[in-house]
């Protein structure tokens, strides 16, 4: 009959195209080297070349002394805060530590974690900041440009995990508190925004070490202040890139997790912790 | 054409078709008579306002954002919030004249020149008010010198930027003929400035045939252009929260969302813009009755579609049960940004519905007061978008609260007394209704 003929070449081109539409699309997504979707921490290592500095926090061993958060303080020139700003939530802390409760089988649970900057891989601050005074450094710090910030607090209203923090106002010191200032860090000033930087002051100095002493940056050299002091050693700092390294181990744990995974911004702290 | 205006105007109660001589002397007057102490008095009230706000940004500058109300983690307040308000006020121009010009309206004629007068007295303070929230305004220009442009706050720099030097050219280009009647009416009636502006303003308008040709062609081309402007405008005001992950900001609807509920705004403002103009220079015999029910038919479809999106919104957000999202929902609908919430669906949807749909008799009123509301209405739509998700982050880092401070409150209040003291002034020098529309007719 007639009337079968055309509809079985219709069928048989729609079946053709997209059988084309197929091909072309898995041939696109080979050849592209466009994101990788849902990554575990681990994985994702291998794919990048050089270094990819990352933090681990064990929650099972952290107590909450906050030993973390007045190292950071002092190591990074945090302003000191009046009881007025506190109340307004206007006391910048690099590191603070977030206390949540959760109520599972009728049972109040309390949780402590240490919160810094997540160092996204694709972080939104970045992405919203008008004046690129927000960035993705090579190695995987955010980092982020004073003198050019404009303050208009786009990047710590896109961040999804409230780690980037406004000066509201001048910060004041006394001079007794001004004088141990660390030189290797900036003091900031009013009117921009400001955020943890995994001690990139250190990573400079452990570079310029290696290099007089001619050899390659060693798993250890670079440490932050944080991880430094912490009592029960909770905290692990170094190269998610390098598979030797304590982090890239610790980081393939089961036990590993990072924190609103679902919102693909590809946080480099990752945290322990059992779940029950 | 002629005729449907010749119409409305038996409608009213005029027998004789329109007389342009009349025309031009009832549009013209309010720029030849002194003011009046009145007037004199309110718009020295007016400065003084401002001048009040201009020494709380001042002191805002030396002092930095500490002095606002805003703190962690509600990051953006007030001058975010009115940056989007006046942004939806200026929509109001381009708005009923772009649309209505291309359509070709009728009863649009006597409403354009006030409309776009609104366009350009609110869109410099929309402006300022962005500037005004920069923790660094000094460092404005980095915008431009450093430019990053997967920010969509860049691309509202773009998208205004191009909205306001068109609105600008529209303005000029629609007064042009105007400014000619203005020239050879006023000429030793006015002011020796004004005079000088009409002569200048005018750019040597003859009204030949060739350069009537080629100014509505022009009047058409930029209403075209200004349709797509307007849209992307609040789209991109939209997208600046839309796209971030923010709890109640992250939605594909906040763009057509912001666009609608600008428009109704601006509508709102045009509504009781053209009430005032038109009871303050007693022009009823030109802005005839007809005019503002087609006004009121529009509000009130404009109304609707606002209810429409909101509810959309609020359904698929309720019906998601996204734990983050919920929290800034149930602080909205129950919690502590319950009041304005309310206050803004009533402002928004119910109140101005109610005074639109009875507004056939008392239409001066019933439009007055629903464009008045729908502005507050809006104000609150635009609070309770802002705060409440501030207040509500991811991670429970404690529940948020900001109350507007005495600077912020100075500054809102110098910018709006800012936006009617332009608008007041315009109405002084400008002629309100564009005369060479209501002649083509």
């Amino acid at each position: 009959m007639p009337s079968e003929k055309p509809s079985k070449t219709r069928k048989e081109f729609i079946v053709g195209a997209a059988a084309a539409v197929a091909a072309a699309a898995a041939a696109w997504a080979k050849i592209s080297p466009g994101k990788k979707t849902a990554s575990s921490p681990a994985k994702s290592a291998p794919e990048r070349r050089g270094h990819r500095w990352g933090m681990v926090i064990d929650l099972d061993r952290c107590t909450g002394c906050q030993a973390c958060g007045v190292a950071c303080s002092v190591e990074c020139n945090m302003m000191l805060g009046t009881p007025e700003e506190a109340s307004l939530g206007r006391v910048i802390r690099w590191l603070k530590i977030l206390p949540e409760t959760t109520i599972r089988d009728g049972r109040v649970r309390q949780s402590l974690k240490p919160m810094l900057c997540q160092q996204c891989d694709d972080p939104p601050c970045v992405h919203v900041c008008p004046v690129s005074a927000t960035f993705l450094s090579p190695e995987g710090i955010v980092g982020q440009v004073y003198a050019r910030c404009i303050g208009c607090r786009y990047c710590v209203n896109a961040c999804p995990y409230t780690c980037k923090f406004f000066n509201w106002d001048e910060p004041q010191w006394p001079q007794d508190v001004r004088m141990p200032f660390n030189p290797d860090v900036s003091v900031r000033y009013k009117g921009i925004v400001e955020k943890c930087l995994f001690c990139h002051h250190r990573l400079q100095r452990a570079k310029d070490k290696a290099r007089e002493e001619n050899r390659e940056l060693r798993e250890g050299d670079y440490t932050v202040a944080c991880q430094t002091v912490c009592p029960t050693q909770a905290i692990a700092f170094g190269d998610l890139n390098d598979p030797k390294s304590d982090v890239a181990k610790l980081a393939a744990s089961p036990r590993a997790r990072r924190l609103l995974e679902e919102l693909g911004a590809e946080p480099k702290v990752i945290y322990l912790q059992e779940v029950s | 054409m002629s005729q449907s205006i010749a119409a409305d105007l038996t409608a009213v109660g005029h027998s004789q078709a329109i007389d342009m001589e009349r025309v031009e002397e009832a549009v013209l007057k309010p720029l030849v008579n002194p003011a009046g102490w009145r007037f004199a008095a309110f718009a020295w009230l007016l400065a003084a306002v401002f001048a009040t706000g201009l020494a709380a940004w001042a002191w805002q500058i030396h002092k930095c954002l500490g002095v606002t109300g805003l703190g962690v983690p509600i990051f953006w307040g007030t001058y975010i919030i009115n940056f989007v308000w006046f942004i939806g006020i200026s929509h109001a121009g381009t708005l009923i004249s772009a649309i209505l010009r291309i359509t070709d309206a009728a009863w649009r004629r006597p409403f354009t020149r006030i409309a776009e007068t609104i366009t350009i007295a609110s869109l410099p303070f929309a402006v300022t008010c962005v500037i005004v929230d920069l923790g660094r305004p000094d460092r404005l220009l980095n915008v431009l010198l450093y430019p990053h442009m997967t920010s969509p706050l860049l691309w509202d720099v773009c998208c205004i930027t191009a909205y306001f030097i068109t609105s600008c050219l529209y303005f000029y280009i629609a007064l042009i003929p105007d400014f000619a009647t203005c020239r050879d009416r006023l000429a030793g009636k006015v002011s020796g400035w004004k005079e000088k502006l009409y002569r200048w303003g005018a750019f040597g308008w003859k009204g030949t045939e060739a350069e009537v040709r080629v100014h509505r062609g022009f009047m058409t081309a930029l209403s075209i252009v200004l349709l797509a402007l307007v849209v992307s405008v609040h789209t991109n005001v939209g997208f600046v929260f839309g796209m971030t992950s923010k709890p109640g900001w992250h939605t594909a609807v906040i763009g057509p969302y912001f666009v609608i509920g600008a428009a109704f705004q601006g509508l709102g403002a045009l509504s009781f813009f053209i009430v005032l103009v038109r009871r303050a220079f007693h022009l009823e015999w030109i802005i005839p009755e007809e005019g503002l029910q087609q006004l009121r038919k529009f509000f009130l479809a404009l109304t609707c579609f606002w209810g429409y999106f909101t509810g959309a919104e609020l359904l698929t957000t309720f019906y998601g049960q996204h734990t983050a999202e919920m929290a800034v929902f149930n602080a909205k609908w129950f919690g502590q940004y319950s009041v304005s919430f309310w206050a803004m669906i009533a402002g928004c949807f119910f109140i101005p519905f109610y005074l639109l749909v009875t507004g056939r008799k008392n239409i001066e009123r019933n439009l007055l007061w629903a464009g008045f509301i729908g502005n507050i209405g809006m104000w609150l739509e635009r609070y309770t978008i802002i705060v409440p998700s501030g207040s509500r982050p991811f991670l429970p880092w404690g529940i948020g609260h900001y109350a507007l401070s005495m600077v912020e409150w100075a500054i809102f209040a110098a910018w709006v007394a800012g936006f009617f003291l332009v608008f007041f002034l315009f109405a002084r020098v400008l002629p309100m209704l564009t005369i060479w529309e209501i002649e083509e007719a």
